[in-house]
């Protein structure tokens, strides 16, 4: 049966006409979006380091009409791309921009951004879009880098657009290329250049064109140059909705002229092209201006192989600093408020859960999320010195031989190092990297490093469950552990990079290129903008999420609500038990755990989150752990540290103003069974440390990284890969411990 | 001999892409293409990547892709990296 739609009669609705399009298009690290900047005055991402700007940004702009009025146009900053051909969704984003395809606007004008140092490289990425005979202004940017600029109107002339000198960074040139834009946006059309291909090639290219689709709306002009685009991106592509006749005329025409080298005959058609025009435009005798030599006498030092090194250990040291104790006393600062926050609360509402919900839940969870707010500032500060000043390439440059072990970009490195103060800036930082599935893979192992948050939960089990004792005599047990917990973080983040990166987010090799812009000075301006977008992002998005799960562990643990006889609020009844026991000395006879339950029985025993623990007892039993670890693994969930307290809470030991954790490690030292024994043995406490070590236990991270990747599967892996590969560490080390006899 | 032998310094000239399918195309979409001169200005302190001088402007490329260029030599020592 046929559906009839009962609207399918059209109606007319008037349109408002949709302003112009004008993209900017360009080699990676070109300053593009530096002058998207200048052109629009909006903040955008503004760095030296190649590829950049991977999202989409767009700005209005006023733009003059044929007939003088103005006008509103978007402008589009594009991803920095080398040619149009491309093997990877990233790399077809710039393509189908430029054509409007998939949903894009079609473009009335493309602003191409060349690096005055590179005209023949930059050059092919502005040849294919004038064989697709869109409308194109050229803005030679960089102009200042180079001693002996090429002469704009013979440049112009040869290649039949406008070029325009600028220097984005000074706003040099900025009033000439927004005249010649106008220009542009006003001729309409220009003819499509025919360069000389081979004539056999082109012969046997009308084959594909007749494949093309129909979908993609190309005039005549267009096939020819869309059949080599499709010609030299189809074959070994990770391109999505390819239609398979396409593809299988690509293949026959290089199965059929298998014995000419189509790419060679296609790249060096353009070349010969490109190098003819730049003959007639360019000034002889180039020599390298003071700038270039200038950061070339840097690099003799930051690129030497001892003093290189020390200098990237400086830096690596200095981000570390920053991250760890630079960061510090804001999070103090942030912490000492929200306490305030919560007292004032507690002293003007009668108890009750709808304070608790108020103090624990609401300020505690806006707590959480603002908490990470100096190391994120931080974090994206640092990257933008290092981004904007060039060193980042240099850094890439350095350690790439290190970070290609793992199957990831050079690049990588200064999210990964990130990963050791907390993992949702080191996630968020992820963004400096190109691909996708770079980005990807490095936020599925991100979280194995040890963070900073980590360490109250080691500190806790480190010191309750092992002694104070020398190994041999001389190591000392306690902090060799915690030196081997940073070794084993180290290397379970190595090989999940290594498994993960040849089987979830495995793709295909791609060559690393690499460019070393000569060192410039930082915009202090565009980095704040950028540490503020950043910190924005993070608490419209991530942040929701973040707090909704204190709420939900927050009522986990919290009811079902005491009865009102038994005392005003749990943790003034955990409290006055707690004292009440401690004034009780001659009590000689321990108590039994039911007796003492019975007796008192905190809340968070008859909680959902008690609950869960008790249920997930039998899963934690082989590793040693009994239902009240599992209440602190539940509660973990909100912030790793968090475990501490929620311990302290199982125990009955109040959170007063000098901690929980002393009378809880006090407490988890002497306690034992009934049998005597103990049920936090230092073999629990490897099996637990262990657990801590891998597992993703912490919210915001899933939440951040759904924030990155747009979808909960992301998240839900890392959960589960996390998860599992915990239990089973834990579970050998448990029952291998318990097999040599250490109980 | 390839890109990836060569030592710093000298003038070379690219005789043969190797490599396959984009990967190559890359290569040569980049410049590198017979016929074209190229220098090895600097290797990294790690030996990868390498930092080549190809139509007037820097690139650095990993050795692994380096090595699918063969390339002969026309001129020892011609410029040293960054000598003023």
């Amino acid at each position: 049966m046929t559906m009839a739609w009962p609207n399918a009669v059209s109606v007319e609705v008037p349109q408002k006409p949709r302003p112009p399009v004008i993209l900017l298009a360009g080699n990676p690290n070109t300053g593009k979006t530096t002058l998207f900047n200048a052109l629009s005055g909006e903040a955008a991402r503004v760095g030296n380091y190649p590829g950049i700007t991977v999202e989409r940004r767009s700005a209005s702009i006023n733009v003059q009409n044929p007939n003088g009025s103005q006008e509103k146009a978007d402008l589009v900053d594009l991803p920095g791309a080398y040619s149009l051909s491309a093997r990877s969704p990233e790399e077809k984003i710039t393509l189908e921009a430029i054509l409007g395809l998939a949903s894009n606007p079609v473009p009335s004008l493309v602003v191409l951004v060349v690096d005055a140092g590179q005209l023949a490289r930059n050059f092919y990425l502005l040849l294919q879009i004038m064989e697709l005979s869109v409308p194109t202004v050229v803005a030679i940017n960089m102009i200042d880098e180079v001693s002996s600029p090429p002469s704009m109107p013979e440049l112009s002339r040869c290649l039949g657009v406008t070029c325009v000198a600028t220097n984005a960074r000074k706003k040099i040139g900025i009033t000439e290329l927004r005249k010649a834009i106008d220009q542009a946006l006003s001729s309409g059309t220009p003819p499509s250049i025919n360069l000389d291909y081979p004539a056999s090639l082109l012969g046997e290219l009308g084959k594909i064109a007749d494949a093309l689709p129909e979908s993609w709306q190309l005039t005549e002009s267009r096939r020819r140059p869309m059949a080599l685009w499709a010609l030299t991106s189809i074959g070994d592509d990770e391109l999505r909705d390819i239609p398979s006749e396409l593809r299988l005329a690509c293949e026959n025409m290089r199965i059929v002229r298998n014995d000419h080298d189509l790419d060679l005959e296609i790249v060096h058609t353009r070349y010969a092209w490109i190098e003819d025009c730049l003959r007639h435009a360019q000034n002889k005798g180039l020599s390298n201006p003071p700038k270039r030599l200038m950061s070339e006498r840097i690099d003799r030092v930051l690129l030497h192989p001892v003093l290189g090194f020390l200098a990237f250990a400086l830096v690596t040291i200095i981000l570390f600093q920053a991250l760890f104790i630079g960061a510090d006393p804001l999070i103090h600062l942030i912490e000492i408020g929200v306490s305030a926050c919560q007292s004032v609360v507690v002293h003007y509402l009668p108890s009750g859960w709808p304070r608790d919900l108020l103090v624990k839940g609401i300020i505690g969870g806006v707590g959480n999320v603002v908490v990470f707010l100096p190391q994120i500032a931080l974090l994206f500060a640092i990257i933008g010195f290092l981004e904007d000043s060039g060193y980042m390439s240099r850094v890439a440059f350095l350690i790439d031989r290190v970070m290609r072990l793992l199957g990831l970009h050079g690049r990588a490195f200064v999210p990964m190092i990130s990963g050791f103060a907390c993992a949702v800036p080191a996630i968020m930082a992820t963004r400096t990297l190109e691909r996708q599935r770079d980005r990807l893979l490095t936020m599925l192992v991100v979280p194995l490093m040890t963070c900073s948050a980590r360490l109250p939960v080691y500190t806790l089990i480190i010191g309750a469950l092992f002694p104070p004792s020398r190994l041999g005599g001389w190591l000392p047990l306690q902090g060799t552990l915690m030196v081997g917990l940073y070794g084993f973080a180290i290397v379970a983040t190595l090989g999940a990079a290594w498994v993960l990166g040849r089987t979830v987010v495995k793709a295909r090799r791609v060559p690393l290129i690499l460019e070393l812009p000569p060192y410039r000075l930082p915009h202090l301006r565009s980095i704040a903008r950028m540490v503020v977008s950043r910190s924005g992002d993070f608490l419209r998005e991530a942040g929701t999420i973040i707090l909704l799960c204190t709420i939900v562990l927050w009522a986990l643990l919290s009811f079902p609500r005491a009865p009102v006889h038994n005392g005003p609020a749990a943790s003034a009844m955990v409290t006055h038990v707690a004292q009440s026991a401690q004034q009780l000395p001659g009590n000689a006879r321990p108590q039994s755990d039911a007796e003492r339950a019975a007796e008192t029985k905190p809340i968070i025993e008859r909680s959902p989150g008690a609950w869960i623990g008790r249920t997930l007892e039998p899963v934690l039993k082989p590793l040693g752990f009994d239902w009240r670890i599992g209440v602190g693994l539940v509660g973990s969930f909100a912030a790793r540290e968090v475990f501490v307290s929620t311990m302290a809470l199982v125990y009955g030991i109040s959170d007063n103003d000098t901690g929980a954790e002393v009378p809880l490690r006090e407490r988890m030292r002497v306690e034992r069974r009934k049998d005597g024994s103990r049920p936090y043995s230092p073999l629990v406490g490897a099996s637990l440390l262990a657990f801590f070590a891998i597992a993703c236990q912490c919210s915001s991270t899933l939440a951040v990284i759904k924030r990155e990747t747009r979808t909960w599967r992301w998240p839900a892996f890392l959960f589960a890969y996390t998860g599992i590969l915990a239990w089973l560490t834990s579970f050998a080390i448990y029952q291998g411990g318990r097999l040599i006899g250490l109980s | 001999m390839t890109l990836a032998d060569a030592r710093l310094g000298e003038l070379l000239t690219i005789r043969q892409v190797g490599g396959q399918g984009g990967f190559r195309r890359r290569l040569l979409e980049l410049g590198l293409l017979p016929g074209t001169q190229v220098t090895v200005k600097s290797v990294a302190p790690l030996g990868d990547p390498i930092e080549l001088l190809v139509r007037g402007a820097s690139l650095s490329i990993r050795k692994q892709e380096a090595a699918t260029v063969s390339v002969t030599v026309e001129l020892k020592e011609q410029f040293r990296s960054g000598s003023p």
